[in-house]
């Protein structure tokens, strides 16, 4: 997984070329155009990473507002709508009429005598219409705000967009939360793999000597150590008794952990190169302080990079946190993630019988999706210059 | 050459040294030890556990002492007689336990490297003859979706189409009827037919890895002055294209295969787990689980020198195919 770096970063299609002709004035803005400007609109060229960045910009609204989102808190339980199938949204009735909002119809129940397993079909004579931003069970959102007010419901019995698990809870719900949970766990494990990178390829790349290659040694060691079984070790160390959410910080820990080794030699072998650059000499004989030149001209020039690796190593922390959770050795129940719902989903049984179980991994793997297409475009936009 | 492969050989042993410490540190981790996780189970079925049980226990495993003596004794086991200790929960020798199994997981990696490569080249070199053709478009599609999906799911998905398309039996590797019967060319056909789920599905995201890079490489090289050359010359287009760009290409793709490996490595036992493989996977996680110390340690550095060795292999591979790093004497 995170042994192969850069994967997701060498898929470049799909871009466009720039236009042939240029305007005499068209051409004065791109050479006045500050560098912000400049990458903004390479960045725009990349039609994949705008995509990309909207389903962000969706993930974050999600993970801000989750419980305004979801229609039901992430535990109540339907008792009476086991393993339940998506419920669809009609916009349109039998004879043909035009509803909105959308209406879903009643629930019957009916036992196969052979297998005896629950049919749930659609009983058309109960129609029952979505409301928006309706009254329903309260929650204190982020902590603060308190209120009772959700997206959409129904005003009598439930509704069940991705349906529901064994114990009759909203699937959509609780994807909506562990949206959160999942998306926090990438978030911290990149700051750990940041401040590690940036200290410890910051070390060996303005040292260099002895010490450089120490580290790089050490780097190449640890990676080649297998890292899921690593991480499997790991997170089956932390004790049983401990409570989830110490668990939670553990597990982003230990993901972080493993993580900088990429970043670690992005900031060393750019620390080397700009030494040598023209631009850092001439600040030097100009007789800027060692601040200076460092802070000044040194960073902004890789920072761009820096956050490139970040963004692109982004879906790797968030398939090795499912991974984990999925097989038990991660995050645990209560607290809910992608990984922890999919433990549900185990098995072949799962897929051919309750295959809405599995929705969790649409957002896995549209959230893959989206960073590495940012990362792709952000890495094109970060060298401006380069066409 | 000779100078470079001992070089390259000496690093090697020195990395399984390093990682020998590593695996036993990491084992070595958990709070609690084995003894206590047998003594909870005991109490847990109703049997009366006293604290001097726990101690005679720890006695008896050796778990008492401190951990750089039991890493030389467990470090000299293994380097001496091959001997990997007892697995604590099973009661056997660890290389009676995984010896048979380690077979299956090698077997599956070489499989899955294979897949891998014979996928990758062909799909790499069509990708970049034929830049932004349909076919292109395709698989660099099929090459996001394959990185993007968890390899556990697209286990899951395999198998289901196997079972429910093929009719073939859920997970293993055998058949019901092959499972204990002595090896015959019938097993062996049996093998590969369930082999290629966990191969397929391990081997996607190195090869979705690898055709972006023969692609890439092949659209630097391709235009080169030297391929002009040789067109010019007369040259017939397939002959040229094999003889000059994709020679080049294959560079980075030789030295990318110790980190392919280690992928494929770390991937194996959570699918092993998913497909309930009678490989090394499911052994691994239980004995992580039940916190049995030389049985996991066992695997982790089996796991570890696989990968290692695959390295070793990939700079040979590389020294082999690319004079300048014979002669440079540096990977």
């Amino acid at each position: 997984m995170a042994s192969t770096p850069g994967v997701l970063g060498r898929l470049r299609l799909f871009r466009k070329t720039p236009p042939e002709t240029k305007t005499n004035q068209a051409e004065d803005t791109y050479y006045t155009a500050s560098q912000f400007q400049l990458m903004w609109w390479k960045f725009r060229r990349h039609h994949l990473a705008l995509i990309g960045t909207f389903l962000l910009f969706i993930f974050l609204i999600i993970s801000l507002f989750a419980e305004f989102i979801a229609p039901y808190d992430p535990f109540t339980r339907d008792a009476e709508y086991l393993f339940g199938p998506p419920q669809r949204l009609h916009f349109f009735d039998e004879t043909g009429a035009f509803h909105f909002p959308p209406f879903i119809y009643g629930i019957e129940f009916a036992m196969d005598p052979k297998t005896f397993l629950l049919t749930i079909t659609e009983d058309t004579s109960i129609k029952i219409p979505l409301e928006f931003f309706v009254h329903g069970e309260p929650y204190r959102m982020l902590g603060f705000i308190q209120s009772d007010i959700h997206l959409f419901g129904v005003s009598d019995g439930f509704v069940h967009l991705f349906g529901t698990d064994k114990l009759g809870r909203d699937i959509f719900s609780r994807v909506m939360f562990a949206t959160r949970i999942s998306l926090s766990i990438g978030v911290i494990g990149l700051l750990i793999a940041f401040f590690l990178g940036i200290i410890i390829g910051g070390i060996s790349g303005f040292f260099g000597g002895r010490v450089d290659n120490t580290i790089q040694r050490f780097i190449e060691f640890i990676r080649s150590i297998p890292t899921l079984p690593l991480w499997m070790a790991l997170a089956a160390s932390l004790p049983k008794e401990w409570p989830p959410l110490q668990v939670y910080f553990a597990i982003t820990i230990i993901i972080g952990l493993l993580a900088w080794t990429h970043l670690a030699r992005r900031v060393r072998s750019k620390l080397l190169s700009l030494r040598e650059e023209d631009y850092v000499t001439a600040a030097k004989i100009a007789g800027s302080s060692d601040q200076r030149v460092i802070f000044r001209h040194m960073v902004p020039s890789f920072l761009s990079y820096i956050i490139v690796d970040l963004t692109i190593s982004f879906p790797y922390m968030i398939l090795g946190e499912t991974a984990l959770s999925f097989i038990g050795l991660g995050l645990r129940p209560p607290v809910i993630s992608w990984g922890v719902m999919l433990q549900d989903a185990q098995n072949v049984r799962a897929i051919a019988l309750y295959p809405w179980l599995f929705a969790p991994l649409a957002f896995v793997i549209l959230a893959v999706l989206a960073f590495s297409f940012v990362g792709d475009g952000m890495r094109d936009a970060s060298d401006p210059y380069s066409r | 050459m000779l100078r470079f492969l001992l070089e390259r050989f000496g690093l090697m042993i020195l990395m399984l040294a390093g990682l020998s410490v590593i695996v036993f540190i990491t084992i070595e981790l958990p709070p609690g030890d084995f003894a206590d996780r047998q003594a909870y189970r005991m109490k847990s079925t109703g049997v009366r556990v006293t604290e001097e049980d726990i101690v005679r226990m720890r006695q008896q495993m050796g778990l008492d002492r401190p951990w750089p003596q039991r890493y030389i004794t467990w470090i000299g086991n293994i380097v001496l007689y091959g001997n990997f200790g007892m697995s604590m929960s099973q009661h056997l020798p660890v290389t009676q336990v995984i010896g048979d199994r380690i077979g299956f997981t090698a077997l599956l990696a070489l499989t899955a490297l294979a897949f891998t490569y014979l996928l990758a080249i062909p799909i790499g070199i069509f990708s970049a003859v034929r830049q932004y053709s349909i076919g292109d478009y395709f698989f660099t599609f099929l090459g996001y979706i394959g990185m993007a999906t968890p390899s556990f799911l697209l286990a899951l998905v395999l198998l289901y189409f196997s079972v429910m398309v093929l009719g073939n039996n859920v997970g293993g590797l055998f058949s019901p009827q092959y499972a204990d019967a002595p090896w015959s060319l019938e097993k062996g056909l049996d093998l590969m037919n369930h082999l290629w789920i966990p191969a397929i599905v391990l081997a996607l995201a190195g090869t979705a890895f690898e055709i972006r890079t023969m692609r890439a490489t092949m659209l630097d090289e391709k235009n080169k002055l030297y391929v002009t050359a040789a067109r010019a010359r007369g040259m017939p287009e397939n002959k040229l294209l094999m003889k000059y760009p994709v020679r080049v290409a294959l560079n980075p793709i030789a030295s990318t295969s110790g980190w392919n490996l280690t992928a494929i490595i770390a991937g194996a036992p959570l699918v092993a787990f998913v497909l309930a493989l009678p490989d090394t996977g499911p052994i691994y996680l239980n004995s992580l689980l039940d916190q049995d110390i030389y049985l996991s340690g066992a695997m982790l550095l089996f796991y570890a020198a696989l990968t290692i060795l695959g390295t070793f292999l990939s700079d040979i591979l590389l020294a082999v195919l690319d004079p300048r790093v014979r002669a440079g004497g540096q990977g």
